[in-house]
């Protein structure tokens, strides 16, 4: 399942320490699914809180984007032949956190697509922690930039 | 539809969309959404997909491509209904 979808994962603009996707578990024309370990030696760790490591929100939403916006977004953009090499710029995103996720946690990410149109991409997503628990969830939108257009 | 009216249903929809920077007293036809008004352009998108509703037309990539000032709208919006009509 996961080679199927693994010219989108070598599309991905990050790599490590901001690239928050291992695997791309499903992909189709309305959503987009995924997991991420958090590593214990991440270096935000250090300081998000002393003495109290807590995975910061925007790392969480970071992390919902990559996973249920960009990959998306890329599939979408292959399947409509637009390019190849095209990226996903962040544009509005509205979460409510539930969970707090700690070092060494793994979160599974799903979205859901609600539009993509005129090159912009709106998706509900939800981040669950290995007890199914929803750590957080909410909509975050993307514009599709084309480079070589 | 007079454009007016189309002017009057349009406004809501461009002023809900617009940065708290700017007021809702500085939309008028001529302005450019994007530079003048400051609409970026994911929320651009929203305004047409909010216009599609409102007047139930739909807007092709071409149109979106031409959409410029507020009389840009008024104007794709007028085609739209006289090709319905």
């Amino acid at each position: 399942m996961t080679k199927k979808f693994q010219y989108i994962l070598d599309q991905l603009p990050y790599k490590a320490p901001f690239r928050f996707i291992d695997h791309l578990t499903h992909v189709d024309e309305e959503g987009a699914s995924g997991t991420f370990t958090f590593s214990e030696t991440l270096d935000f760790y250090q300081g998000h809180f002393v003495n109290h490591p807590v995975t910061p929100g925007v790392i969480l939403t970071e992390c919902m984007a990559q996973i249920g916006v960009v990959c998306l977004g890329l599939f979408l953009a292959a399947s409509e032949k637009l390019s190849d090499t095209a990226t996903v710029a962040l544009s509005e995103t509205n979460i409510v956190f539930h969970k707090a996720v700690f070092p060494g946690e793994k979160v599974f990410v799903a979205s859901e697509k609600v539009y993509f149109r005129f090159g912009k991409l709106k998706c509900k997503v939800r981040m669950k922690n290995t007890k199914e628990e929803v750590v957080c969830q909410g909509t975050i939108s993307g514009m599709l930039i084309q480079p070589d257009l | 539809m007079t454009t007016e009216r189309i002017y009057a249903k349009l406004l809501p929809i461009i002023q809900n969309y617009l940065p708290e920077d700017v007021s809702p007293d500085e939309v008028d036809p001529d302005k450019d959404l994007t530079r003048e008004l400051n609409i970026n352009s994911a929320h651009l998108v929203d305004v047409v997909l909010d216009v599609e509703d409102a007047f139930d037309i739909e807007f092709a990539n071409d149109d979106m491509e031409s959409l410029r000032t507020v009389n840009d709208a008024i104007k794709i919006i007028q085609k739209k209904l006289n090709q319905d009509a």
